[in-house]
């Protein structure tokens, strides 16, 4: 029963804290910028405010597009009780494993999408075009960094890649893992929206890639998607940090365990919000038929790392 | 009561022809043609559960028909009983659908008369191609299959393209049939073409006549299952066919080729050598990324869906490819995994892959053009299609709950498992799947966005599609339990796991591993390598979508909704021609595989004849090179004719010539006939 | 890559503080901080209209944006569509081609919503009064709730402008 709770507690914690991750990491591009910069819960501000407005919606758009911003942030929310966010393992590990949790965040993307294209302007489109480009793009480099995972783990569900990884902490400095972990950190970035694939606070609509496609959505919409959409952040960075580097996680239900699991994971989201400050601050964003070239590079990555598993096995 | 059910089936197939032939037309005409196909196709799906359910195959002893070559041998095993549920699954909607769907001939633009009886006599052969027990049997009843459709194909013959099509289809399919009785031919060995004297005769054949086997019916069954670069027939057969015709040939009988390529392969050879199983999993691949990079170029809705059936095609052959792997070094529950994984992907491409045939169809039926670039926001106008065709691509994107996620989960987990192999060098080909396979089902789901956002959202790119209608209800019946059935086989893959598991034991000797899997709620793969429970996903993802907006009801969100113009940055108007269409949408895509499209830009101006600041119009007109066509069909064909036109010179018109050729002839022959 | 991060280092912020003994702007700036706290959640968007203006308006609503005075410190940030815009900062006169899309682009706005004129020529047309191509003042086509005068207006002008407006604001 209190792991059932856990699952719902770790949701809530997902979604409290990914306003405030982002907010962090805008705070700090600022400071980087020489700039006093927003507070870092001006997000949460931000969602409030979102959800007092009312909702303009286009003429053209079908119910597809009222319907959107729940799916999306559904599938986002429905990740968050399948991840190792606080404890591994968690009860729901066999409902859905990596592959689940990669395919539900695409049902997300995939209904984003299709909202892009409902009100029928040309930005909505190439927001979806591109986005969805962005995505099947990445999807190669995930699925074998996923295979890497397994690899190591002899399984594709979550927890038991944490606890192989616990059981044998050499496993997280070999080359194949920090490869993968090179790889799905450059993923990572491409489907987060951040950059050098797309620019999250930009105002030129041709250079969007999700921003364009919610261009449209306004109010307790608008408040949905980007809620969602800085979960996504939470979860890839969670990944990244609980399944390369598992330590922190609590192995029993106690509370003194579950307080260090909480502390450890916002250290480890602040420290891959720095990664992720610096490197936006350094590198500006990519012309868009760039991008494939850092995708492919991520995946010859990946590849590499599950090659020399294959090797070093 | 089996028997009965065979009986149920031919005579009900048989009668849907005779009505069809004594005209077929009208309401009652059209839906009494249709009934004899759904009983038919309803009395083979009962007979082929009974099959699987029971795990014990049905004989029938048919009296000496044909006493040729061993005569007509019919059993029905689990196999077998599987591709017979799903032509039932792809036949009953598809020939309720085709009831409303085919009132559009009564005008006299196709012979009804020759489409009921063609689609009768076509589900019934391609229903007994699952009973044949000997290689007779199998190849009439596959040539049957072949020529009824071809019929099917030509039902509106005098569309422009249908023809050329038809050409295209008849000879692909005769070359596979060439093939497969070269190979059979081969097989038999000069003994007896019973399938059961094959299993034990095959394994005294040489090891090269056994690759040669395998080599002949695999190209002869990837002709009809639309393998690359076999695929060129698809895209121009099924397009060309009616609506509902297309998603039988493409949900339903490209699945033969699979069908005979696990009978042949696994079943009658017992599996070989690892690179068999390293030229499905490499032609998989292939298909399946090149099927999906060719759709996405398609504007024409069904040219799409077709390409998708080849990339479907190498999804399911990825499976069976990684299986026959694992079945050479013995590994049976990884090799059963890979099965189940493309004989699921089979079914469950059966189902959705109708579907949108039949949403295509529907598209068509309201709008008379399958050009995307002309339609748009028809989810306004026909609601229920547009849900259907949603559901549907849903589906073939692999998006969880649905089905077509169930069955890649499975060839994935297949791939994962594919470190266990004990050589390096054929366990890398896994990774490299793996790859090939995200990116394909990525690539897919970019397609299906474009196929449905623009076919279905936004404004409408033409009159046509502004004045569409819903279809009729026995159309939007066809779809809807196609639909269901994507949900279905979707929320159940523990049960669907389960049965396939007992449909593949036995074959090639393949042990029950059905004991290795856990069906529960939860469908765990042997090893607890991969665990995913779809029903429960569902569930929580319904749960969630309740919850959030409920939660927001409770905090006491704005719910004030205005409707306003769309924002186009103050623009006066939005008009259609504002909107993205099909080709931007995958215009980056096709600038980053430009490699492979080698796209030909043509930009044409016309300026004002006094001054150059004034454009009257721009026409811009964009292709790319069909690879296949263009390197390995047109030296073929262009051989072909020029081989023609030398013969022909031989054949001068004089008497007198014929007559010294006779001679000659007559020397040579005398003279080899005294040398050996 | 070091050298980036030296002078970012180097440079320190830039932001002129909010202390107590600072002289009026920041006084106000500190004001605004207080306001947009109560009034809309700490949170402003603002999507910038040019209505015709000639440019010198945009100038210092950059500013605004700059290091120096750093409004996003306020929560204040510019948006890129008027759907995700709790208020409109206008600028110049309205030009006739600026008509419609002014109009538009007050409709596409979420209720509740707030219109900022800047500028002289907002109100007044400015030097541009009288010309064929000019409509109006801003205010004869969206209901203003604050003008903010000057050719051009200083940015701290332009944030007491902005303060004053969420002083309108309807409370909840």
């Amino acid at each position: 029963m209190n792991a059932y709770l856990l699952e719902i507690g770790q949701a809530l914690l997902a979604l409290l804290l990914a306003p405030g991750l982002v907010g962090f990491v805008r705070w700090l591009k600022a400071r980087l910028q020489n700039r006093r910069g927003a507070p870092v819960w001006l997000p949460y501000f931000e969602l409030r405010k979102l959800f007092g407005k009312e909702v303009v919606m286009s003429n053209n758009a079908s119910w597809l597009f009222r319907v959107a911003p729940y799916i999306v942030f559904t599938s986002a929310l429905a990740v968050t009780f399948l991840i190792p966010l606080l404890a591994a393992p968690l009860p729901f590990d066999n409902v859905g494993d990596l592959l689940v949790v990669v395919y539900l965040l695409l049902l997300g993307t995939f209904f984003l999408a299709l909202a892009g294209l409902d009100p029928g302007t040309a930005f909505g489109g190439m927001g979806s075009s591109r986005e969805m480009t962005v995505a099947a793009l990445s999807e190669p480099t995930i699925a074998l960094a996923i295979f890497g995972l397994a690899l190591g783990a002899g399984s594709t569900n979550l927890g038991r890649i944490v606890t192989a990884t616990l059981a044998n902490p050499g496993v997280a400095i070999s080359p194949g893992h920090l490869m993968a972990f090179a790889a799905l950190f450059i993923v990572s970035l491409a489907e987060t929206g951040r950059l050098p694939v797309d620019n999250p606070s930009t105002h030129l609509e041709l250079t969007m890639i999700h921003e364009a496609m919610i261009l449209e959505y306004s109010g307790r919409y608008l408040a949905l998607i980007e809620w969602a959409s800085w979960l996504k952040l939470v979860i890839f960075f969670t990944l990244l940090a609980n399944l390369f580097i598992p330590w922190g996680l609590a192995a029993t239900l106690t509370p003194v365990a579950l307080a260090v699991a909480v502390l450890t994971l916002i250290l480890k989201l602040v420290l891959l919000g720095l990664i992720v400050a610096v490197v936006e601050t350094r590198i500006a964003k990519l012309r868009l038929f760039r991008v494939p070239e850092l995708l492919g590079m991520s995946f010859v990555l990946a590849l590499l790392a599950v090659t020399s598993s294959f090797l070093l096995k | 009561m089996m028997q009965t059910l065979f009986l149920i089936m031919v005579s009900a197939y048989c009668l849907g022809a005779l009505v069809a032939l004594s005209g077929g037309r009208g309401s009652l005409g059209r839906g009494l043609v249709a009934l004899g196909a759904v009983i038919g196709a309803g009395a083979g799906f009962a007979l082929a559960a009974n099959v699987i359910l029971s795990g014990t195959p049905f004989t029938l002893s048919v009296p000496d028909l044909l006493p040729l070559a061993g005569g007509l041998a019919l059993r029905l095993d689990p196999l077998g009983a599987f591709f017979l549920i799903i032509i039932g699954l792809g036949a009953i909607p598809s020939s309720i659908y085709g009831a409303g769907y085919s009132e559009v001939y009564e005008d006299g633009s196709a012979s009804l008369r020759l489409l009921g009886l063609a689609l009768n006599l076509f589900l019934l052969t391609m229903s007994l191609v699952t009973f044949a027990d000997n290689v007779l049997t199998f190849l009439l009843m596959w040539e049957g299959m072949s020529l009824t459709s071809y019929f099917l194909v030509m039902t509106e013959s005098r569309e422009a393209g249908t023809v050329r099509a038809g050409i295209w289809y008849l000879a692909m399919t005769h070359i596979g049939l060439a093939l497969l009785m070269g190979g059979f031919i081969v097989l038999m060995n000069g003994g007896s073409g019973a399938f059961s004297d094959l299993r034990t005769s095959a394994a005294s054949l040489s090891a090269a006549s056994r690759s040669l086997v395998f080599l002949l019916t695999f190209l002869g069954f990837g002709s009809k299952a639309g393998i690359v670069p076999l695929h060129i027939w698809l895209p121009m057969a099924h397009p060309a066919a009616p609506s509902h015709v297309s998603a039988l040939m493409s949900g339903v009988m490209i699945k033969m080729g699979i069908y005979g390529i696990l009978r042949v392969a696994l079943d009658l050879l017992g599996g070989g050598p690892v690179w068999w199983g390293g030229i499905i999993l490499g032609v998989g691949s292939v298909s399946a990324l090149l099927g999906v990079l060719y759709a996405l170029m398609e504007h024409d809705l069904k040219r799409l869906l077709a390409y998708h059936s080849v990339e479907n095609i190498g999804i399911i052959l990825i499976g069976i490819g990684a299986g026959m792997i694992f079945h050479t070094y013995g590994m049976m529950t990884l090799a059963a995994l890979g099965f189940i994984g493309g004989l699921y992907h089979t079914i469950n491409h059966a189902s959705f892959k109708s579907l949108l045939f039949l949403g295509a169809g529907s598209v068509l039926h309201a709008t008379h053009t399958r050009n995307m670039e002309e339609l748009g926001g028809l989810i306004k106008n026909m609601p229920w299609t547009a849900l259907f065709f949603l559901i549907g691509s849903a589906a073939i994107s692999a998006l969880p709950p649905l089905n077509g996620f169930a069955s890649e989960w499975l060839v994935f987990q297949s791939l994962l498992g594919g470190f266990n192999l004990p050589v390096p060098e054929v366990a890398l080909l896994m990774p490299v799947a793996v790859g090939m396979l995200a990116l394909t089902s990525g690539l897919a789901a970019a397609c299906f966005v474009k196929a449905f956002g623009i076919t279905f959202l936004a404004l409408p790119r033409s009159e046509a599609a502004e004045h569409a209608h819903e279809s009729p209800l026995s159309m939007q019946v066809g779809m809807g339990i196609l639909a269901l059935a994507c949900i279905g086989l979707g929320l159940a893959p523990f049960a669907v796991v389960r049965l396939i598991g007992g449909v593949i034991t036995g074959l090639g000797g393949l042990p029950d591993t059905r004991a290795a899997f856990t069906f529960n709620l939860h469908l765990q793969t042997p090893g607890a390598f991969g665990q995913m429970s779809s029903p429960l996903v569902f569930l929580g993802l319904l749960i969630l979508l309740g919850l959030t907006p409920l939660i927001m009801r409770l905090l006491r969100v704005n719910w004030q909704l205005r409707r306003g113009d769309t924002w186009g940055c103050g623009r006066v108007g939005q008009t259609a021609r504002m909107e993205y269409t099909a080709t931007s949408f995958a215009e980056p895509l096709r600038r980053i595989f430009a490699e492979l499209y080698r796209p030909s830009r043509d930009v044409t101006i016309d300026f004002h004849p006094d001054s150059k600041y004034f454009v009257q119009s721009i026409e811009y007109r964009s292709e790319i090179t069909p690879l296949f066509e263009r390197w390995l069909y047109d030296p073929i064909l262009r051989l072909i004719r020029f081989t023609a036109r030398q013969v022909r010179k031989l054949q001068a018109g004089s008497l007198y010539l014929y007559l010294a050729y006779i001679i000659i002839i007559l020397i040579i022959l005398l003279l080899a006939a005294r040398w050996f | 890559m070091p050298a980036l991060f030296q002078k970012i280092f180097k440079t320190g912020l830039v932001t002129e503080t909010l202390g107590p003994d600072d002289d009026e702007i920041i006084q106000l700036v500190h004001a605004v901080d207080q306001k947009t706290k109560h009034l809309l959640g700490r949170a402003l968007a603002i999507r910038d209209v040019d209505a015709g203006s000639c440019n010198g308006c945009e100038i210092e609503i950059t500013g605004l944006t700059s290091p120096v005075y750093d409004s996003e410190r306020f929560g204040i940030h510019f948006v890129a569509s008027p759907r995700h815009a709790d208020l409109l900062l206008v600028t110049g006169p309205v030009t006739r081609n600026m008509e419609i899309p002014l109009r538009k682009t007050y409709e596409a706005t979420p209720a509740p919503k707030l219109v900022v004129a800047v500028g002289d020529c907002a109100k007044t047309c400015g030097v541009f009064k009288g010309s064929y191509a000019v409509a109006g003042s801003v205010d004869k086509f969206v209901p203003v709730d604050v003008f903010v005068p000057g050719c051009p207006p200083e940015p701290a002008d332009i944030l007491r402008g902005i303060l004053a407006a969420l002083d309108r604001m309807p409370r909840k």
